[in-house]
């Protein structure tokens, strides 16, 4: 008996696993629930706020669909997007480029959030300047908008990439590392560790993206697929995302509890909150975001960035040059190849919030 | 279910085919899996497929970078280096075991300490690490040793304890020297053991390698996993995962080889 007994509990087990293992690579089916991953950064804290407050919740009613917002870390969560776990995702136009977009998953910045204004930045150690920075080392995160700083700040001063030692070091040690090694003369990160690591006596900015201003954009990042076949999401999302930009953008006690549920969530103080703001260009207001999509400023300004993910090996190993990604802006046209049109620029939801369209 | 049986006996093929089921099973599900989501888009890079991944190693071990580098072996040999020192300095760790085990002074002086900092969770200790010890390789070495150094000297210390002490009382009634009886009886008893113990803890060096090289590195294997992870070039980490678990395995083997011919008296494997 025991021995029959063990054979089926043991084909059993076998059938479960497989039927686990099958339910586990099948990609998730469309639903009306839409799954919309965020990170800790000054520019993408509307989103928790939203949920909180309930604006989120009260647009996605208003268009029948259902969003959750989850909290996740900056890579994992484009990692998660890249993948299919997740709809959306907040991120920068520089890993939108070279993650999902270089990976052939077609993305729509859906919302043009703000550009960093000085949140990311090159910080030195005893008065070093772009003629004394020749052959230090330089500790960033490797391949991100920090990388890209100094790109522009060297490209800025007539330097290579090989007149300084780069040192990949992780950012959630960096301002640490950097503040106790004083062998250490450079260092280059974004907020809220530039506010941490500025406080210190010696220790100045050199460059920062305020120097660069434009080039460094946090989107909301959605799958065009998704959001082709659900407007709705779309609608709710920008919807949701403007209303919480008007609470923020009035003046008064409304205004201070909504920045400082922000603050809150994003572990600093609302005095480090609101000065990491000032450092944050927001489109407060969809006309100027749907504005800033339609300049001939941003059509440079990704050139500078796809150039920049091009030499670095980002596009793709195999990459023949910046142009193996097409960049569809919303006026039609396109830099880079036509028919890899994978990173979209579409104002079309937000010009409905600018024109007040949108259902409530 | 005869094969399921605890008296099932398998010929010398089969059991080779049972073996490789598991493998066969797992590479099977992946490339389904990868198939898949290639025919929904052509460019995934999440699951590339075997000439992808081909392509990966090509270009990290057969071809240089933009700067001319062959990131393959470069990664490997700045790895391989580090690894190698913390290994180097284990010779500390099995000796002061010894000496805790055989010692009274060693003992009341190190086992506690190390009993209570083999519970100190190393990694945790990261910035600091990189605070004492700079950026550069010492710390590195550093965390691998604060890692698997309090293990090993605890585990030489139970081995060199649970020498039977009628071989230390026999070897002194026969005038042998304190360092005879250390060197001569004890360690070459414990050796096979202790060598089993650091081969076992190589999973574990090699995840404190991939935790240091992540924060702070120029080069190694798992500096160039995080590195590229940032374009999500698994068709790059997926060749680097199965390199290193193929140099671990060697190194294991390579061990588990000198223990059989070195000590052919020792049956425990």
């Amino acid at each position: 008996m025991s021995r029959s007994f063990f054979a089926k509990s043991f084909i059993r087990c076998v059938f479960l696993a497989c039927v686990l293992l099958c339910s586990a690579a099948t990609p998730a089916l469309a639903k009306e629930k839409f799954k919309v991953a965020w990170s800790i950064y000054v520019g993408w804290m509307p989103w928790p706020y939203a949920e909180e407050s309930g604006i989120l919740k009260k647009w996605a009613d208003a268009h029948d669909i259902e969003i959750e917002l989850i909290q996740m870390d900056y890579v994992a969560s484009i990692e998660a997007y890249v993948a299919g776990q997740v709809d959306a995702c907040v991120m920068t136009n520089m890993e939108m480029l070279n993650m999902p977009a270089a990976s052939g998953i077609d993305s729509t910045a859906l919302i043009i959030g703000d550009y960093s204004n000085g949140n990311d930045a090159l910080l030195v150690r005893d008065g070093l300047t772009a003629k004394t920075i020749k052959g230090q080392e330089i500790s960033l995160v490797e391949l991100t908008v920090s990388h890209y700083l100094l790109n522009r700040f060297l490209e800025k001063n007539k330097l290579e990439e090989d007149d300084v030692r780069v040192v990949n070091t992780s950012d959630s040690d960096i301002g640490p590392i950097f503040l106790s090694n004083d062998s250490q003369k450079a260092v280059v990160t974004w907020n809220p560790i530039v506010m941490q690591i500025e406080q210190n006596p010696g220790i100045s900015k050199l460059f920062t993206s305020a120097d660069i201003p434009g080039e460094i954009i946090d989107l909301m990042a959605v799958n065009t697929k998704t959001l082709k076949k659900n407007p709705a999401l779309g609608k709710a999302l920008v919807g949701a995302w403007y209303e919480t930009m008007g609470v923020m953008s009035r003046r008064g006690s409304d205004a201070d509890k909504a920045l400082g549920a922000m603050a809150g969530k994003a572990e600093s103080s609302l005095v480090e909150f609101k000065s990491q703001l000032k450092t944050t260009a927001m489109f407060y207001t969809a006309d100027a975001a749907v504005q800033y999509a339609a300049s001939a400023e941003i059509k440079r300004n990704m050139d500078y960035v796809r150039q920049f993910c091009f030499r670095h090996g980002l596009l793709g190993e195999g990459a023949e040059s910046a142009d193996v990604v097409g960049i569809q802006y919303p006026d039609g046209t396109i830099q880079g190849d036509r028919d890899n049109v994978n990173f979209r620029f579409d104002t079309s939801y937000m010009q409905m919030a600018a024109d007040g369209k949108l259902k409530r | 279910m005869k094969f399921l049986s605890m008296y099932a006996k398998f010929g010398p093929v089969t059991s080779a085919l049972l073996s490789a089921s598991l493998f066969v099973a797992c590479i099977a599900v992946y490339l389904t899996a990868s198939h898949l989501r290639h025919q929904e888009n052509p460019k995934d890079k999440v699951m590339p497929t075997i000439g992808k991944m081909w392509q990966g190693v090509e270009n990290t071990a057969f071809k240089g970078d933009r700067k001319g580098d062959y990131r393959l072996w470069v990664d490997t040999w700045a790895s391989a280096k580090r690894l190698g020192y913390s290994t180097l300095l284990l010779v500390l760790a099995v000796w002061l075991g010894l000496h805790m085990g055989l010692y009274p002074f060693f003992e009341a002086v190190f086992y506690r300490f190390i009993l209570f900092f083999d519970k100190v969770p190393a990694l945790a200790l990261l910035p600091i690490l990189f605070i004492i010890f700079g950026l550069g390789e010492l710390s590195k070495v550093m965390l691998i040793l604060l890692g698997v150094f309090p293990t090993i000297a605890l585990d030489t210390y139970l081995r060199a304890k649970a020498v039977p002490r009628e071989q230390v009382i026999k070897g002194r009634t026969l005038g042998a020297s304190s360092a005879k009886i250390t060197y001569g009886i004890v360690l070459p008893q414990i050796m096979p053991d202790v060598l089993n113990t650091i081969r076992l803890n190589f999973k574990a060096m090699v995840l404190f390698l991939i935790a240091g090289e992540s924060l702070a590195a120029t080069a190694g294997l798992g500096y160039r996993i995080f590195v590229v992870r940032r374009y999500i070039a698994m068709e790059i980490i997926i060749p680097y995962v199965i390199w290193m678990s193929l140099l671990a395995f060697v190194a294991d083997l390579l061990i588990r080889l000198w223990i059989k011919k070195r000590y052919t008296w020792y049956q425990a494997q």
